[in-house]
């Protein structure tokens, strides 16, 4: 079959034949598009239909291919070039069988080097898996090309370098592409290239008539770089056959399109989460206008849902061992956002949403494109009842709350890698990873000293001297090290982005941004379900401080009872929200870096075993070395009263606060859910309704029994698939390491009471 | 009811407001799909006549262990999930222990849960059915009546008690026509005979009230609480039954025409 060719034999000659509104057809609106043209569906799953053969061929071939990835590490890495929209030669899985095509590299699995974000990112990674690093490469980018990471590095200050080195901040993006930023690449079919182009061409002409100050001269380069980009795009596409100089006349090239417009993005950014968008009912528009129209059948359908999502599934980049260990696994957060509600209360469910779900069962289960739902109670019952049974027969979905952010940011937002919201086209983020507010309590009554090292790292404050410590004078303490932690967090992460802007710049993904987006500054925080309990420690019960030789304290012995933040407590839950807004109105003081909005998520993706292993004992009981709670979630067995009072308290910390996300991971065993399949649907649609009308933002929802993961500990071939839930993403459980798999196993699981 | 005669009552003034009664509560759960239909309020209340030999809660059977709580305070507990209830589907549960053993108390608690909307159960054996007076079934919408055995020697060796009494209350409720879903434990060994079963079948379908038949599999998760408690565990050494052993026991009462899972 010929790629460019519809499959009725022709380009049509009017693209856009069909479709209504004018908005959209008279500048850059895919949201205007989406809500003149979109047909709602509100019936059931009934019509959705298995994988074809062709698709059976073509994923077996590439699970094939896992088997030696998952031993080695990588399976191939291209070690001499740099990569580029337009660096390989094109690459197929099988062309034959392929009707979605394009490859970041020239074969399958094969990774590529990207230097601009940080070449020891990229040395080390190819040193891990027995790669080197062509000399030619390191040259350039060592004497004459300046990576991201080297201009990080020339303007942290000292303050900076002692907090990054202590574990206080951590997981800056200044080794690595920052990512969270979503190009909208349905732009890319609705409007073709050239369209692309002309625009951006406009916005930089009229940038002509003002002064050329350093803004101005930045925001013009930018333009150029973006304008760039789109022309590679175009002679990549017009390289697997695809001229996507105009726009897509059928869905099966609206999928190539958008397809090829993301892949651009990941051929060129390493970026920690390359998020796709909210794709699935734009592209519904075409396949309902092909299918009405005679030229598609369901089964066809569903099989270019298929191909879409095997490429999604098979993005790839080269990182270090640690980098994999930190965020357990190989995650690229190819974040897809699902279904919500439009501001006209129409639902934005299709039956391409229905689609998109069925690849996990088509494909079977699997941690990327990462699944998120937008959930509404108003949502149609069918859907909230198939996205339910999805997540119990997979574990494969995340949920967030359409409710909250339709009002914040509008019917057209789609999330970045977990919990990140942004409106598609109009907003990115500076990614500025989390800060340890546990490590920073003890900080606070080690007066600046590190627990572990006993180095001064914080500002220096007398030592603490009584024999019990008392709240006020911690909970002051805690205040003046927020303050000093919110000032050198802010001060990196302009550092970072400044340095990103100018040597690593996302020239694709802000090609397909209005000019004039809206920039979020993306803070976060760690362990705030430690310092909640320790404070509730040290102000409902008794908590003695031990010290060691040099008048360090480094363990407490805590007498009596005190409430933990999971229960429902509002004695417990009153500190975790206190911690939560004050330490954003702290942040909230200090500029940033273009004028970026402030705002913080808590969510720790799965770096809370490692957070946790670098911070020492903590009053709640926490012994040195523990993981810390994923996220907002309660500590593990702390949460006594099951999921429910447990989830109401993480609903309690408020959004306004934490504008970036609040993650909340739960495990829920079968039996917990119901006693028969169509009962267990219904009950945890009830849970997803229950907790967004509470205010509830994020839930990662997993229903499996404790044995079927330790059985899949002790034999890993057995489970090749298994998915889990676990921070605001997916993983593969096979691949986690054995004290990952430990940490999963170790969680709360909601059994039956 | 000689037999009951013996039983601690919690007497309640009858000019007392309903809130004001105090009850003694084991302890209370939000939990999904086990006590009733969707997400609930459960509210384990202390003590239990019945000494039934795999129960998998024997904290629950001395009603001094337990707190003592105003029906009101346990209703403040409950009201702060209404919200959640509402959206998710579900109710406030009354289960035990034996809650029939405070019938003042179970009452207030199921009266004060229709006052705050929400769906009412009542999980009880049905063994101190006489005591549920038809105010406390008026404010129960649904009765989670587990009858541990329709052959009376087997209930004996069970429970330690008869059977007459459940099947009695399981009567009145059908002439009441109150919503009843019928809990049936299997434990191999004790409560598997097929002739057993299919006697409790046809009972069960006889009274035409009967919404649905759980098929609970005995399990070993109360194992922990006998050592704990230090308390003789008759079923330490009983298997869970087989899929195949649940699958006959549903097939038992499919046949009789009820809907079991």
């Amino acid at each position: 079959m010929d790629p460019v060719r519809t499959d009725g034999g022709g380009v049509a000659a009017d693209p856009w034949q069909g479709f209504t509104g004018s908005c959209w057809q008279d500048a850059i609106d895919v949201r205007d598009f989406i809500q003149a043209n979109v047909t709602p569906y509100t019936e059931d799953a009934a019509f959705l239909v298995g994988p074809t053969e062709r698709t059976r061929a073509l994923w077996s071939q590439l699970t094939a291919m896992f088997g030696e990835e998952r031993s080695r590490g990588v399976y191939d890495v291209d070690a001499r070039t740099p990569a580029s929209i337009t660096s390989h030669a094109p690459g197929y899985i099988d062309r034959e069988r392929e009707l979605i095509t394009g490859l970041q590299t020239d074969a399958p699995l094969r990774r590529a080097i990207m230097p601009n974000g940080g070449l020891r990112m990229v040395e080390n990674g190819l040193a891990a898996y027995g790669y080197h690093l062509d000399p030619a490469v390191r040259e350039i980018f060592t004497r004459y090309r300046k990576t991201h990471n080297a201009g990080v590095f020339d303007a942290y200050p000292a303050d900076v370098l002692a907090a990054r080195r202590a574990h206080v901040i951590t997981g800056l993006p200044d080794a690595y592409g920052r990512g969270r930023i979503i190009g909208d690449y349905r732009r890319v079919p609705l409007y073709g290239v050239g369209r692309l182009i002309a625009a951006k061409q406009a916005e930089k002409a009229a940038l002509d008539a003002r002064p050329s100050t350093a803004e101005v001269i930045r925001d013009r380069e930018e333009l150029a770089e973006q304008i760039r980009a789109l022309g590679e795009l175009a002679e990549m596409a017009a390289s697997y056959g695809h001229d996507v100089t105009r726009p897509a006349a059928t869905a099966r090239e609206a999928i190539q399109w958008l397809y090829l417009a993301y892949l651009a993005a990941v051929k060129e950014q390493n970026g920690a989460a390359m998020s796709l968008g909210r794709t699935s009912t734009f592209l519904d528009i075409y396949l309902e206008r092909d299918l009405r129209e005679g030229r598609l059948t369901e089964t066809e359908a569903q099989e270019l849902i298929d191909d879409f999502i095997i490429k999604l599934r098979i993005v790839r980049f080269l990182r270090t061992p640690e980098y994999d260990q930190l965020f357990s696994g190989d995650p690229t957060w190819v974040t897809e956002t699902i279904g919500g509600i439009g501001r006209d209360g129409r639902p934005l469910v299709t039956r391409t949403s229905f689609r998109y779900l069925q690849t996990l069962y088509n494909l079977g289960s699997a941690p990327e494109p990462n699944l998120t739902v937008l959930w509404s109670p108003t949502l149609p019952e069918g859907f909230k009842r198939f996205c339910a049974q999805v997540s119990i027969d997979t574990s494969s979905i995340q949920y967030e709350s359409d409710d909250l952010l339709r009002a914040r940011w509008g019917d057209d937002t789609a999330i970045a890698c977990c919990v990140s919201a942004m409106e598609v086209g109009r907003q990115m983020q500076f990614f500025g990873a989390r800060v340890n507010l546990a490590k920073t309590l003890l900080y606070a009554i080690n007066g600046g000293r590190d627990e572990n090292s006993g180095a001064q790292v914080g500002p220096a404050l007398p030592p603490l001297t009584g024999d019990v410590l008392d709240y006020a004078e911690v909970t002051a303490r805690f205040d003046t090290m927020m303050d000093w932690l919110a000032k050198t967090y802010v001060d990196a992460l302009n550092v970072i982005h400044y340095m990103h802007d100018k040597y690593a710049y996302e020239r694709l993904e802000m090609a397909l941004h209005d000019y004039g987006v809206l920039r979020t500054m993306a803070c976060g925080i760690a362990g705030l379900s430690v310092a909640a309990d320790s404070l509730a420690a040290i102000r409902y019960a008794t908590v003695r401080p031990v010290r060691d030789d040099t008048g360090l304290i480094v363990d407490y012995r805590t007498e009596g009872v005190f409430p933990a933040y999971g229960n429902d407590d509002d004695r417990a839950d009153e500190i975790a929200v206190w911690l939560v807004r004050t330490f954003m109105d702290k942040v909230r003081q200090h500029e940033t870096y273009r004028g970026a909005l402030h705002t913080q998520s808590v969510l720790t993706i799965t770096s809370n075993v490692v957070y946790g292993k670098h911070t020492g004992n903590t009053p709640d009981g926490r012994r040195s070395g523990e993981p810390f709670a994923p996220g907002a979630n309660p500590m593990n067995g702390r949460d006594r009263h099951g999921l429910v009072a447990a989830a109401l308290s993480v609903a309690k910390l408020p959004y306004s606060h934490a504008e970036d996300g609040i993650s909340l991971t739960e495990s829920i065993t079968p039996a917990a859910l119901g006693r028969s399949r169509a009962e267990r649907v219904g009950n945890l649609v009830g849970i997803l309704d229950g907790y967004i009308t509470c205010g509830g933002y994020h839930m990662n929802v997993n229903v499996l029994d404790r044995a079927t993961l330790l059985d899949a500990m002790d034999h890993p071939e057995r489970y090749p698939q298994l998915t889990i839930r676990v921070s605001g993403y997916a993983v593969n459980f096979v691949r986690l390491t054995r004290e990952q798999q430990l940490d999963v196993v170790n969680r709360t699981f909601h059994e039956s009471v | 009811m000689t037999m009951t005669a013996c039983l601690l009552e919690t007497p309640a003034a009858p000019a007392a407001p309903a809130g004001a009664v105090t009850g003694s509560v084991h302890s209370w759960d939000i939990s999904t799909g086990v006590d009733g239909p969707g997400t609930r309020f459960v509210v384990f209340t202390g003590g239990c006549p019945l000494r039934c030999v795999y129960c998998h809660n024997p904290d629950t059977w001395f009603g001094r262990t337990a707190q003592r709580m105003s029906a009101a305070d346990v209703l403040a507990l409950a009201a702060r999930y209404r919200r959640f209830i509402g959206a998710a589907g579900g109710g406030l549960t009354v289960s035990g222990g034996e809650p029939l053993l405070q019938p003042a108390f179970t009452r207030a608690l199921l009266a004060g849960a229709k006052e705050l909307g929400l769906h009412t159960a009542l999980d009880t054996s049905g063994y101190l059915g006489a005591r549920a007076d038809d105010a406390l079934l008026d404010a129960t919408d649904l009765v989670l009546l587990d009858i541990k055995s329709f052959d009376p020697a087997i209930a004996q060796r069970v429970t330690g008690r008869g059977i007459a009494p459940t099947l009695a209350f399981a009567r009145r409720l059908a002439a009441r026509h109150q919503r009843v879903w019928v809990r049936f434990v299997l434990v191999p060994g004790w409560t598997d005979d097929p002739g057993n079963v299919a006697a409790l079948a046809r009972f069960t379908a006889s009274l035409g009230n009967v919404e649905r038949v759980d098929v609970l599999p005995f399990h070993q998760l109360g194992a922990a609480k006998y050592e704990a408690l230090r308390l003789d565990y008759p079923c330490a050494d009983v298997n869970p039954p087989t899929a195949e052993q649940i699958g006959r026991a549903r097939a038992a009462f499919t046949a009789a025409g009820l809907h079991s899972v």
